[in-house]
Parts: structure tokens; sequence; C-alpha cells
């Protein structure tokens, strides 16, 4: 497909798009660069130190919170994700009677202010004799993630012709192989884009996990909003560096298997 | 129309719903169910500190959403939280609004790199979302406290003095625009990346200006991510309350605070209750008009 | 001094003694807010009792509450305020101490042996305590030097307007403005919370922003010039900027304390007291002193306790100001509708 477009010449594009990625990352560039504050607070600096990615390494608390949400984020937006995409599919096509309802329950986890999500569910929960953990925060996950990954792919495959698979099908003989050659390649651009919109969310919840949680199953965003009574310190800048690094080595690493697969 | 054609109609139908089913399943049990116990709640009496009478039923919390006691007892007729809702608001559609202006260059930009960059930089919007909230929103308040980072950028431009915009309204905006900008970058993005830049290229060649290009070709094609991305932003901006409170100083009350409030301090379950119902029904008011005006389904699109 | 000192001793023993069978059972989940208990204090608990502990997190009292009574929470140990401890024991979410596990209740200090909310420590016993006040930079203030009183603070000169911040909670703007007044903090009578209402509507235009977190930072930087605080908190910023004062109101200062109590559905209740025993003990809960800056109620513990936290006397407060400090008491629902709705009408 030729890139060199006429578009190219929509003034303003270009600039604006640089200007969004100024905007995005001179915040994180301050954020990092506290990190390295020699003194005891998260927003005076009082020298370089690397006292703080000491006290990161000690504090097995704040290391178990990390982990514990790195693991939550990646299963429910697996989750989700797989969830909202078979939706996605389903919802795709000619109107039924219901679509509709089913369009609007697909999207009401956002309607739903979180601390009363998190209070109905934490009924819910205790009703049915479900004991709190890890595992519950999952499920809380799941559910409040399935919009943010329903949305941009329901975007993408609308505009598309919904006999394109069904298409597929009759030339190869399982349905199943036609969703993998042609139609989850058609897609694949809007199931990254909602996965990772599901990944933030789950990564950034705070009401809906605390709630949920059992003993030990503490997350970061849990951890870091308890230290606000106390005060935040450069620590949180610290191990939110080193989630950070952690994201770009795993976008640099997905980005040089897709060289090499070329 | 023949049976056999209907029967595979209703065959294709059957296997749509079963596509479907995983997700109403997680969503019906583990969403609707809880709405259904929040919603007994909201006609149940509170109890002292929190929690509620179960089988005490009152219609007070959604009366006291409109009316309040006066000190003789008698109800009169209640702004305060009709003017938080209002608030809430009008900073949801500055946000959704400078959310498209940006977002929507910037998901063109993305969409007319070649594939291997598109992907990257799709990868470099999210990524400072792994870090957490509230760090971001402590950069934020450095950058635009009086004498921070960015009165002293301006300073090396020449211009001298304060912009003094932290703990106002203004800082607000800038917190949520900048927590929510990925919502509406991304879904423009995933409708824009499967143009057929030929159709555009032949749009200029029959002698269409770049506006015509732009509206004719370009927005009906986003339409879908553009109504998806709205979503994304305008709702969840709606309740948020940690940017209202951290970087606008905490003098007003927001939609999120004041049910989170009817939950905490003010120990009263089934307020908080009535005020996520009537804000459910005021969102989901908003949308069915949208529909009739526009006839096309806000969450489904025809296809 | 002999006197104390031995069921100190006593007390020790028997710990060790309980140490000795706890090694079998194994695990307790302490739930506590972030940065507020050392994370050294709690591996030196695992080495003393060979009882495995971790730590959860919750940020407030509000939460943990709701929690609690929305069913959660399979904590053995959480830290909530007073006011909370009566809440919770009235809802009947609390377990009852086994005192005979506990002999390190002697330790309290006399003043902390019979508390308003739980007044034979039946389920709590004193972790810190502080005063909720405020504090000022007395190079940036007219004269250099401020009342003792909550007047500056509510009603500050024009001087200093949008250089004042208040703290952000119901609770702790609403009964310094009652202290202040001479008003009942928990009055049923609406003229009377107008009262505060108006007070503080008065002060809204005077103030930089209501905010209870960053506090420190404010006044270490010199950003504002007065903000109400936490007692600790002044004690870090203090460390930082020399001409800060901190101010105890003669109307009255309020107290927190926050206790240590076992949730009715906690799962390793042995451990629980195990644990609350331990840090009742001075070496230990000074060393949760020094580390989060607040004073603590255990007899004895000001040996083990950092200098420079002791002498401050935002910390310790001084004995001709104690009379000021006035402990928690909690308000009917009616008088607590009140003040959220004053609280509505502050913010809408």
């Amino acid at each position: 497909m030729n890139r060199r477009n006429p578009l190219w010449r929509f003034t303003g594009v270009r600039p604006t798009a640089w200007l969004f990625f100024a905007f995005l990352y001179v915040p994180i560039v301050v954020l990092v660069a506290l990190s390295f504050n020699g003194g005891q607070s998260a927003t005076l600096w009082n020298g370089f130190s690397l006292k703080w990615y000491a006290a990161v390494a000690n504090d097995p608390e704040i290391v178990r919170a990390a982990k514990n949400s790195l693991i939550v984020a990646s299963l429910a937006t697996l989750i989700a994700t797989i969830l909202a995409t078979l939706a996605a599919l389903g919802m795709h096509g000619r109107t039924f009677r219901g679509q509709t309802l089913m369009g609007g329950v697909l999207g009401l986890p956002l309607l739903i202010p979180e601390i009363v999500t998190a209070v109905a569910t934490l009924m819910f929960f205790s009703f049915i004799g479900l004991k709190l953990s890890l595992f519950t925060i999952l499920i809380a996950h799941v559910v409040f993630c399935i919009p943010f990954a329903y949305l941009p792919i329901r975007a993408r495959l609308q505009g598309m012709d919904p006999r394109l698979a069904e298409a597929a099908a009759d030339l190869y003989a399982s349905p199943w192989r036609a969703f993998w050659r042609v139609d989850f390649p058609l897609l694949l651009p809007g199931i990254l884009s909602g996965a990772m919109l599901a990944f933030i969310i789950s990564m950034d919840d705070f009401v809906i996990t605390y709630f949920v949680a059992g003993a030990g199953a503490t997350t970061l965003p849990v951890y870091i909003f308890s230290a606000i009574r106390m005060g935040i310190s450069p620590k949180i800048n610290a191990i939110s560096s080193i989630i950070l690094l952690i994201s770009i080595l795993f976008v640099a690493l997905s980005y040089y298997v897709g060289q090499r697969r070329r | 129309m023949s049976t056999l054609q209907q029967r595979q109609q209703a065959r294709q139908l059957r296997h749509r719903l079963l596509l479907s089913a995983p997700a109403m399943a997680m969503l019906g049990v583990f969403l609707l169910v809880p709405l259904g116990i929040m919603l007994l709640v909201s006609v149940l009496q509170g109890g002292d500190y929190g929690g509620v009478k179960w089988g005490e039923y009152s219609f007070e919390a959604y009366v006291s959403f409109f009316y309040e006691r006066d000190l003789d007892d008698s109800l009169v007729f209640n702004t305060d939280y009709l003017q938080i809702f209002q608030r809430s608001l009008w900073l949801s559609v500055l946000t959704t609004a400078g959310c498209l202006l940006i977002g929507f260059p910037t998901a063109l930009y993305l969409a007319l790199q070649d594939e291997k960059r598109r992907n990257l930089l799709l990868f470099l919007v999210t990524v400072p979302f792994w870090t957490n909230l509230l760090v971001r929103v402590y950069a934020w308040i450095l950058l635009l406290r009086n004498g921070g980072l960015v009165d002293s950028g301006l300073g090396l431009f020449g211009f001298d003095g304060s912009l003094g915009i932290l703990y106002s309204d203004a800082a607000v905006i800038v917190g949520l625009l900048y927590s929510f900008l990925p919502f509406m970058v991304l879904p423009i993005y995933t409708s824009l990346e499967k143009l057929d830049w030929r159709l555009v290229e032949a749009a200029f060649d029959l002698g269409a200006n770049r506006r015509k290009a732009l509206q004719r070709v370009i927005v009906p094609l986003a339409m879908p991510g553009i109504v998806a991305g709205t979503l994304l932003v305008f709702i969840p901006s709606l309740g948020n309350y940690i940017i209202p409170e951290l970087l606008g100083g905490g003098k007003s009350l927001m939609i999120g605070n004041l049910i989170q409030l009817q939950f905490g301090t003010a120990h009263n379950w089934p307020l908080g209750a009535a005020l996520a119902f009537v804000l459910l029904a005021l969102v989901l008011l908003a949308m069915l008009s949208y529909n009739l005006r526009f006839r096309q389904p806000a969450m489904e699109g025809h296809a | 001094m002999t006197l104390r000192r031995t069921p100190l001793a006593l007390s020790l023993l028997l710990s060790l003694g309980l140490s000795a069978t706890a090694h079998a059972a194994g695990t307790l989940h302490f739930a506590n807010w972030s940065d507020y208990y050392p994370p050294e204090l709690l591996k030196k608990f695992e080495a003393d009792t060979g009882i495995k502990a971790s730590l959860d997190a919750y940020d407030s009292n509000e939460t943990l509450l709701a929690k609690l009574k929305a069913g959660g929470g399979s904590y053995d140990v959480v830290v909530p305020s007073d006011s909370f401890i009566e809440i919770m024991v009235a809802d009947g979410l609390l377990q009852k101490f086994d005192k005979s596990k506990l002999p390190n209740l002697k330790n309290l200090k006399a003043n902390f042996q019979d508390l308003r909310f739980d007044p034979d420590h039946d389920y709590s016993a004193p972790y810190l305590w502080g005063t909720t006040g405020y504090s000022y930079d007395s190079a940036k203030v007219p004269g250099g030097v401020l009342e003792e009183s909550w007047k500056p603070f509510f009603e500050p000169p024009a001087e200093l307007k949008g250089q004042v911040v208040a703290l952000n909670s119901i609770e702790d703007l609403y009964i310094p403005a009652a202290l202040y007044l001479g008003v009942d903090r928990c009055t049923e009578d609406p003229k009377e919370a107008k009262k505060i209402q108006d007070l503080l509507l008065k002060q809204k235009p005077m103030l930089a922003m209501y905010n209870s977190d960053g506090t420190i930072e404010r006044m270490a930087a010199g950003e504002v010039v007065m903000h109400q605080q936490w007692n600790g908190a002044f004690h870090r910023a203090h460390e930082q900027r020399d001409s800060l004062v901190y101010v105890y109101p003669k109307e009255g200062v309020h107290v927190f304390i926050d206790n240590f109590a076992i949730p009715k559905d906690a799962a390793n209740v042995e451990e629980a007291h195990v644990f609350i025993n331990w840090m009742l003990q001075p070496e230990n809960i000074a060393a949760a002193s020094n580390f989060a800056k607040y004073n603590n109620a255990v007899e004895g513990s000001e040996n083990f306790m950092d200098k420079a936290l002791f002498d401050d006397p935002a910390i310790n407060t001084p004995q001709d100001k104690l009379d000021r400090l006035r402990p928690f008491q909690l308000c009917s629902p009616k008088a607590l509708n009140l003040r959220t709705k004053v609280w509505t009408k502050l913010k809408k």
C-alpha cells in the first residue's frame, strides 16, 4: 500500500502527533527523574540518590504488590480480550431482536461508578460464600475490562463485510481455520488496541480491587493509595520506573521478534 | 425466501449468540446480579453507620435527590446534587472534546505510518499508563505549580511570570485529558487503519480538496472509532474524582466524590446506590435520544 | 521503676513462651496503611516468633468499615481509628480479645488505660496516636507569631489569602470548627450546624485548597504559609524547614488514636494475639514510632525513641497543653447526617 499518499498534505497532523507524544512523555520524564531523588518527597528535588531503589528492594510488600498487579492485569486482559473478541464477532452482522440490549450490557461496566460496583460485587461474593483472594480480583477485573476491549474491536469490525468469514468458511472446510486466516488478521489492530486499553485500566484500578482483595492480595494501586496518608515517597516513583522499564523491554522484545519474523 | 435459507439464517444467528454467550454470562453473573443487589440497597433503610437494614423499605434516597428536609421538617427543592451533576457533566464534555481534537489527528498520523512503526507507536501511546495514576498526577503537580517546570520552561522562551493554573479547573482538564487520551486515540486508529488510501487518492485525482476528502472519506470511516472513543472517554471521566480532588484543589464535589462520600463518611449506602442509578438513567437517556436522532445505536451500529 | 519493670520482664518471658508454641501455627495477615508500619519490624516479628506475616494495605477507615460491612476482609489484625472501633464493635465486626494472651496491655500509659471508645480494651489496643492541629511558617506570617487559637486558621488575616490549606475531610474540618465556635460537635440542631457551615463558607475563599495529602511537601517547600496538619506530618516538614510552628489551639485540638483490632472472621486469632502483645513491648512500638513519626501509648518506649522525635513538643505534648487535647466522641447518625449536609453545601 502506498503510504506516500496525499494526506501528508494535511497540515497540522504531524505536529499534533508530536505534540501529543510530548504531552504524554513530559510527566513520565519528571516521574522517572524523581525516582532518583535523595530527599523524602515526591515533589521536591534534593540531590541524586539510588536509595529509593534500595528501599523497593528491601520492601517485600511493595514488590509483591507489583507482582500481583502484573499477574492480575495480564490474566484479566487475556480473558477479557478473548471474551470481547468473541462477543464483537457475535454482535457483528444482521441485527436481531435484543441486540441493542446485549450491546448495552457489554458497555454497562463503564456506566457504574467504581465504588458501587465494588460494594455490590463484594456483597455478592459474600452472599455466595466465595472466599476473597487474588482470584476474586481477577473476576472483577475481567468484568470491568470487557467494554474497554470490546468497543475498539467492535469499531474495527464496523463497516466490514460480515460475509467475509462466511464466504471463507465455504472455501476452507472449517470455520475455525477461516477465522484464523481471514478474520483474525483483519481484526488484529482492534484486538491489540482493546487489549492494551484493558491492560492499563486493570493496572490502575484501585477502588474495586481494594474491596474484592483477599488477605495477601494487595495490588500496587491499593498499596500506593494507602500510602497517601503518610505522604507519597519517591519509593513509589522507583517502583513505577521499574515497571516502566519492564514495559519498554517488553515492547522492544516484541518489536525485535516482529522484525525477525519478517 | 426458501426454508433452506431461513434455516441457514437461524443457524447463523444461533452461532452468533453462542459467540457472545461467554461474555454475556460473565457480565450477567458478576455484574447484573450484584447490581440487582444494589438496586435493592437503594430502596432499603440505611443502617446507622453504613450498611442497610434488610427488610425495611424506604424511597427516602430517591426523594432526597431532589428534595431536602428543611428546618421544620418540610420538603423543599434541593439543587445541590443537580449542581454537582451539572458540573461533572460539563467537565466531561470538555474533556471529550479536547481528546477528540488532539486524538483524531494523532490517530490519523498513526494510521499513516508503515506497519512496523505503527505498532511501535501504538505501544508508545500506552506505555506511560503502565505507571500509577497517582504518580502521574504528582508529576503534573510538579509541572504545573507556581514556579514549577512549566513556568521555568516558559521562562526559557522569554515568557515571564507564572501560569498559575494548578488547583483550578484548567489543571483538572489537563489531568483528565492526559488520563483519557489513549482511550480516544486507539479506537479511532483501529477504524482508520483499515482505510484504503487509494480511495483517498482517487478522491484527490477527482479534484476533491483536503476538506472534502476529510469530510467525505476519512471522517465517515473513522466514525465507529469516534463513537467508541467518545464512550470510553466521556463516561469514565464523568465518574472520575481523583484528578479533580488532587489537581483541582478539592473545592467542589464531582459525581464520583459524591457517591464515594455516601459509602464512606456519610454512611448512607442507599443514597449512594440511588445516585448511581440516577446517573445510569441519565446516561442511558442521553444515548437513547442520540440513537433516535441519528438512527444509529450508539453502542451497536448496524453493519 | 522496679514496679514497672517487673511486668515488663514477665511479659517478655511470656511472649517468648508464646513464641515457642507459635512456631507450629504459622501465618498472620496484617492490614494497615502503607508506610505506616516499618517493613523491618515485620521481619523482626517473624524472626522473634516464627510466624509468617504479610502486610496488606487500605486507604481509609471508611473503606475498611465498608469492606467489613459488606462481608469482606479476611485480615487477622487491622488498625482502625478510635471512632471506627466503636462503630465496628456495635456492628459486631470485631472479636473480643482474650486478655490472658495480652499481658503487655499493662504496659500502656496511665492515660491510655481507660479509653472512652473501648473502656477495658476488650476489642482494641492502641498503636500510634496524634493530634490534628495546624502549622504555619513563622517567617511568613505578619508579626512572626500567631495566636494559639483556631482563629488564625478559620479567619486568616487578609495577607494570607490563598496561602492557607485545610484538610480534605468532613471530620477534620467540622470538629475544629465546632471547638472554635463552642458548639457541640455532635449537635443535632440544624441551627448550630448552620453556624459551622457559615464559618466554613466564609473560610473557603481564603483557602488555597482542601487537600489531605502532600501536606509535608507543601509546608517544607514553602508553597503555602498555613496548613491544617497532623502532628506527625508536621514533624517531617519541620525537619526540612526550621521556621515552621505547630499550634495546639486553646479551644481544643482533636486527638486520634489508631488501634489494633481483630476482625470477627479472622482466621489466625492465636497469631493475632501474639502479634498485638509483641507490639506492646516498648522496644517494638518505639520502632514503629520512629518510622511513622507518631507517638505511642506504651510506657518505657521513650527509652527507644529517637531523641529528636520524643523532644518535639508537637509529638510529645507538653504537660501544660494536655488539657487542650480532645478525645474522640461518636456522634448519633442524625448528627453525622448534618455534618454530611454541611460538607455537601460547602462543596456543591
